[in-house]
């Protein structure tokens, strides 16, 4: 560890500190229906939306019309994404590469995958998307499960804050200013500014460059294939909605997407900024800017433990590698460097998994797979605690109330009342929602993933590592895809039938099943009446409270998954330092 | 009835354990998911046990040590209900006696008085009871007044007026006339009075869960299935890692991890619960109350009888100008010879310690006494020649100016004054004189001031609801320290208040005794009825104090908060716990193949044998050793939530993830010790 690593750290650490409260005071504006500074602009053409698709913007919703509305939309748009995917060789525009059709296991996989806004590849994007299936399927959807994610918070965040009140809010609304107030604005901003940066923007077909190295065989200079396209523009909102679909395989190591100190530094500033702006939000739509804060504490402590924990592991020199230097001369830094970016080094490899992992992002700038057992503990963890270290852009946000809403259960009953959050009384209703929430989650990573490492058939084969480090690998393709993350601890070959369709399922659940029961626990709130606080209320801000919702998160993921990690990563370490590798 | 009982009681203990086995039937079982886990675990190691045992398979020795404690600890849990159980059960006994068949007088269609059983008493049928009967049925006093001894119900011995009329005409099944007789309608069918349904409570027979129950069992079960999930998904990859396990270790992981601490003692905290009022003499109707009690944010108390004493005493006299004191006092002294009342007495009395007055034989001076009557408004003495009298300001004004006279200014200016004080004034006039004023104090309760500042720190809000006028209500309510008042009010107001609170989404509390207190009882989230008082009354609220003290609705709110505290800190407690187990079971159940997971066996327990016992013993003996935490519950002190939040948190969190650690150690070293692992 290098005190320019530390001060990488607090430098993202501050600027983000910083963002909170103007991104949140905006996004509570904007999900509250007021005006802001972008309406004299966006003001006709958000009415002439709702205009031409006779939305009624006065119209609230039930909370199950809501959730029909969240799976309706989401549906449609995934057909038509799994289509675009289908047809791309037949379709006539913007395939320069002529790229043949995605096959059906793919295809599903990645419809799947761009719309519960987990974005895993199991496919390299430059040799199997055609610009359009990119632009039209893959960023619009982007944008979509990005939207999606912002609402439904926003819903389980009015569910606090009204009282009495049957309906939390109309989806198409919400999406509509969501999209067109947030994130579209800030995508459009945000490629320029990857675009000054050295990021391409463009529907050419790709380079054939020859380089300086001559082929053996030839004599002649071999020739190298340079992918590019609509980069910039899919960057944006791959950072910002927490997609973290790469335009290219590589992700954010690849110098088209990420050229500079400042667009990495940009990249992982964007992945937090929504997700930490609505814990301010949250504050301020429910009157209690403590809580809202609370809340943040609760993420950026989980989140300093897992990069100071990841960072530390990282700088560990190999402990089988004795007597070679494990240091390198530009930057001074020792550590484990395999899998990671020269240009990045240890401290922003590190902070770039962490914050990715943290978040649902899944944009990567180094292989997690190549971390030390330890490091890739903490990458996995991050995912296991369910997404709520900030998590993705709204889905951090419930996940964490959901954790919130059990930790007032748990230990608001030892003020000697029945628990009440914010003024609501927690009952059996609110519980249920909870657990299944917390339920689903475990369920579909442990089961899937126990089936897939008995079978010899379907889920080995794809292993290239065997041992705890295999058992690693399955675990964390299951949990990035339940997570919603994308990410890919690499080393498995999951692009075949079988993991396509698993993975697929895997997040489709881990996407919306689990939203059902957030949206039925913001209408049971809502209904409520609201009781206001007093000196015997159990108190949901200070330090105290963020004390104890990290360990609530810490436990109640610690001892859902511990069994398995024992047999994986903290294995995996154990036996490493015994001179076993796999 | 109730004296406080030793804990361990060992009659109590001895059928709670026969029940303990009896409940092991999965039908009884079910309701508790958690213990029911533990249960279908137990049956399948046992009938492994058997089939190992016919096919001569190693380790027999320690997987029947397994087998046992997984049966001892479902048999603990249930041993802590039927604790629980049991303490109720001794009580319902000694109700039971005071039930006995009884011979009841009926009057029969024809007006004639006809000999029944007690069970033959429907609602409506009227009966007779004389002096040393017992009375046969709940019922009301139509007419008649009699002396009745309540002990059986109450445990208080000292006997209790009943009269047809007013707000003492209910009269309890089981209870003794002792003088006099009374004619008493019957008002409940055999089976539903009075002191079946409190047989009925105390016995836990008609328990049903309240709604924190409900939603905590939700979670228990919710983590039931997350841990059954791990355990069951653990084995897949322990085959992949080629170390699987057997199924008596992956049932000792899973018993280990669920939360069987509070799971196995939920129900007897709260049996517990209510056992802890009925030993205030409070009966609870339902569970349902005694929660709502904990959760209470506003408290009505009535003034009189709960705030001050019910009576006011004379502190002062205040002469008319040109009147001496001693001559006011003697006049006042007179007037009020005759006068039972309190307030008479301590006129009598403030005379005799101020001015040395004493009392006079009134027949010797032809004194006739004029009674208080509603018409008057006064009363006073008849001396041949003279009329005292003495009243409300209103009163002795028109009795002056019957006489042509009037209230002098400066007597007016007195009342004034008292009344600014928050007293009562009592204007005294002889013939057309008037002779000063008597400065009659309500006087608040000792201790009380305490008490209600100990609510504040709970952050209770006190409402006083008094028929007094505003200035006097302010100056008590000051005085006391309540929070606010309601002044003048009549029943419908502290209904409206009852509802307006309730609209802001807070949880009342009230005490009551009268039939026009009975819509705010029922109102009320929490109301507790006197036990002193109507029928109806009884019927509306939600619990009765045998006592009939009104000051016990802050033990009650306690005891409620108390309750589910010591349910927060169980399954705080018990999630905490399981921190521990997990770093005695894991690295027992690999490190035979990955000797390195030894790393992880940061206790140094002797082996994965020992490991894995030890765990399941304390996960069995913790229970027993709750048991007392569980029926006594938790300590509780008024603080505010951050406070309380901080110091359980510290016990229970903290101390529950560091208890398992020594405890299992120390049981795997007392295994070693025995050469039992």
């Amino acid at each position: 560890m290098s005190a320019n690593g530390w001060l990488q750290f607090f430098v993202y650490s501050i600027v983000l500190l910083l963002t909170v409260k103007p991104v949140g005071l905006y996004l509570a504006r904007v999900l509250e229906g007021k005006r802001t500074w972008l309406d004299p602009v966006l003001g006709p053409v958000e009415r002439l939306i709702y205009k031409l698709s006779g939305v009624n913007a006065e119209h609230e919703m039930h909370w199950r019309q809501y959730a029909y509305a969240v799976l309706g939309f989401s549906a449609v748009s995934m057909v038509i994404t799994y289509a675009i995917e289908r047809l791309q060789a037949a379709l006539p525009v913007w395939n320069p590469q002529k790229l043949s059709a995605v096959g059906p296991d793919l295809a599903w996989n990645t419809a799947a995958s761009f719309t519960t806004n987990t974005n895993w590849q199991s496919y390299t994007p430059e040799t199997t998307m055609s610009y359009l299936t990119q632009m039209a399927a893959l960023a619009t959807h982007n944008f979509f499960s990005g939207a999606v994610g912002i609402v439904v918070a926003v819903a389980l965040v009015r569910g606090i804050q009204r009282t009495s009140s049957k309906t939390i809010g109309n989806f198409w609304v919400d999406t509509t200013r969501a999209l067109l107030y947030v994130l579209l604005p800030a995508c459009v901003i945000y490629a320029l500014l990857l675009v000054t940066q050295g990021v391409p923007q463009n529907l050419a077909k790709y380079t054939a460059a020859h380089t300086l190295e001559q082929s053996s065989q030839a004599q002649a200079n071999q020739t190298q294939t340079i992918a590019q396209g609509p980069v910039a523009s899919q960057e944006a909102i791959k950072m910002l909605g927490t997609n973290g679909g790469g335009f290219f395989n590589a992700n954010s190591a690849h110098p088209y997407e990420n050229p500079t100190p400042f667009t990495n530094f940009l990249q992982m500033l964007s992945i937090f900024i929504i997700p930490a702006g609505l814990t301010y939000a949250l504050g301020r739509m429910t009157g209690s800017q403590g809580h809202g804060w609370a809340v943040f504490a609760a993420m950026f402590v989980l989140f300093a433990a897992g990069f100071t924990t990841l960072y530390w592991a990282e700088s560990q020199p190999h402990p089988l590698l004795h007597g070679a230097s494990q240091t390198t001369v530009a930057s001074g830094e020792t550590g484990n460097y395999e899998g990671k970016e020269v240009r990045f080094g240890i401290s922003q490899s590190s902070l770039f998994a962490e914050i990715t992992t943290a978040a649902s992002c899944g944009a990567v700038n180094s292989v997690h797979d190549s971390y030390t057992p330890l490091g890739g503990m903490v990458v996995l963890t991050n995912i296991l605690l369910g997404e709520v270290i900030f998590g993705g852009v709204g889905s951090g946000l419930y996940g964490m109330l959901i954790f919130v809403v059990l930790a007032v259960f748990i230990a608001g009953l030892m003020v000697g009342r029945t628990p009440e959050y914010l003024g609501k009384k927690i009952d059996a209703y609110d519980v249920k929602m909870s657990m299944l929430y917390v339920l689903i989650f475990p369920l579909i990573i442990l089961t899937l993933t126990a089936v897939f490492v008995l079978s010899p058939t379907i889920g080995l084969p794809a292993l290239t590592n065997n041992g705890p480090h295999g058992l690693s690998e399955i675990l964390y393709a299951f949990t990035s895809a339940t997570g919603n993350n994308g990410s890919a601890f690499a080393g498995l070959s999951a692009n075949t039938w079988w993991y396509n369709v698993a993975l697929g399922w895997a997040m489709l659940a881990g996407r919306f099943l689990m939203l059902i029961p957030v949206l039925a626990l913001a209408g049971n709130m809502a209904q409520k009446k609201s009781v206001p606080p007093s000196p015997g209320t159990f108190p949901v801000n200070g330090w105290l409270f963020t004390v104890l919702l990290v360990g609530v998160v810490l436990i109640l993921g610690a001892l859902t998954f511990f069994p398995a990690l024992s047999l994986g990563p903290i294995l995996e370490h154990l036996l490493l330092h015994a001179g076993q590798t796999f | 009835m109730i004296e406080k009982k030793n804990l361990w009681n060992s009659k109590i203990a001895a059928a709670a354990l026969l029940d303990s086995v009896k409940k092991l039937d999965p039908r009884k079982m079910i309701k508790n998911p958690v213990m029911f886990v533990v249960e279908v675990g137990s049956v399948l190691t046992t009938l492994l046990l058997i089939d190992n045992t016919v096919h001569h398979r190693a380790g027999f020795g320690f997987n029947l040590q397994i087998t046992l404690w997984l049966w001892f600890t479902v048999v603990f849990a249930n041993f802590a209900e039927a604790m629980a159980e049991g303490r109720g059960k001794a009580q319902a006994d000694t109700l039971r006696k005071a039930r006995g068949e009884t011979i009841a007088q009926r009057y029969a269609a024809s007006g004639e008085l006809e000999e029944v059983a007690s069970s033959a008493l429907r609602a409506g049928n009227v009966i007779y009871i004389p002096a040393g009967q017992y009375i046969a049925g709940d019922g009301e006093v139509i007419e008649g007044v009699a002396s009745v001894d309540e002990s059986a119900i109450t445990g208080e011995s000292a006997p209790v007026i009943r009269e047809a009329g007013g707000d003492r005409s209910a009269v309890t099944g089981g209870t003794k006339v002792l003088s006099d007789w009374i004619k008493v309608k019957i008002t409940s069918n055999p089976g539903e009075t009075f002191l079946d349904r409190m047989i009925a409570l105390v016995e836990g027979a008609s328990r049903q869960k309240t709604p924190n129950e409900i939603a905590l069992s939700i979670l228990l079960s919710g983590l039931t299935i997350v841990f059954l999930l791990a355990v069951v998904t653990l084995q897949p990859f322990a085959i992949y890692s080629k170390a699987p396990q057997t199924v008596f270790v992956l049932v000792s992981l899973l018993v280990c991890l669920i939360p069987t601490t509070i799971g196995g003692l939920l129900s007897a905290i709260g049996i517990a619960g209510m056992d802890r009022l009925v030993q205030y003499n409070v009966l609870a109707m339902s569970g349902r109350a005694v929660e709502a009690a904990g959760d209470v944010n506003t408290l009505l108390l009535d003034k009189t009888g709960t705030i001050t004493l019910g009576n006011r005493q004379a502190v002062e006299f205040m002469p008319a100008p040109s009147i001496s004191a001693e001559r006011m006092a003697d006049a006042a002294q007179l007037a009020s010879l005759s006068d039972e009342t309190p307030e008479g007495r301590s006129i009598v009395v403030l005379a005799k310690t101020q001015y040395n007055l004493r009392g006079r034989d009134l027949g010797s001076i032809h004194a006739e006494f004029v009674p208080f009557t509603a018409q008057t408004r006064m009363s006073g003495v008849n001396i041949p020649g003279t009329r005292i009298r003495k009243g409300s300001v209103d009163a002795i004004t028109r009795f002056l100016e019957e006489q042509g006279s009037s209230l002098p200014q400066k007597v007016r200016e007195s009342v004034e004054e008292i009344a600014r004080a928050g007293g009562t004034p009592l204007v005294v006039a002889e013939n057309a004189t008037a002779l000063g004023v008597i400065y009659l104090k309500d006087i608040v309760k000792g201790g009380l001031k305490e008490r209600l500042a100990r609510l504040r720190a709970m952050g209770i809000r006190t409402i006083m609801i008094t028929g007094d006028n505003p200035l006097t209500a302010a100056v008590i309510a000051r005085e006391a320290g309540v929070d606010d008042f309601l002044a003048e009010a009549k029943p419908k107001d502290k209904m409206d208040l009852i509802k307006r609170e309730q609209g802001r989404g807070k949880l009342v509390a009230m005490t009551g005794d009268g039939t026009n207190d009975a819509p705010a009882l029922a109102q009320a989230d929490v109301g507790v009825a006197m036990n002193s008082g109507t029928q109806a009354a009884k019927e509306a609220g939600n619990m009765v104090d045998l006592d009939s003290n009104p000051t016990k609705l802050i033990e009650i709110v306690e005891i409620g908060k108390q309750l589910l505290m010591t349910r927060g800190a169980l399954t705080t407690f018990s999630i905490a716990n399981d921190v521990a187990k997990y770093f005695a079971i894991i690295p027992a159940m690999f490190a035979g193949v990955f000797p390195v997971l030894n790393a992880l066996n940061i206790m140094y327990l002797r082996s994965p044998q020992s490991a894995i016992l030890s765990a399941v013993i304390f996960n069995a003996i913790i229970i027993i050793a709750l048991i007392p935490l569980a029926l006594k519950g938790v300590k509780y002190e008024p603080k505010p939530a951050d406070v309380l939040l901080r110091r359980n948190l510290l016990i229970y969190g903290v101390g529950g993830m560091v208890v398992p650690f020594i405890g299992i150690k120390a049981i795997d070293m007392a295994l070693a010790f025995l050469h039992l692992a």
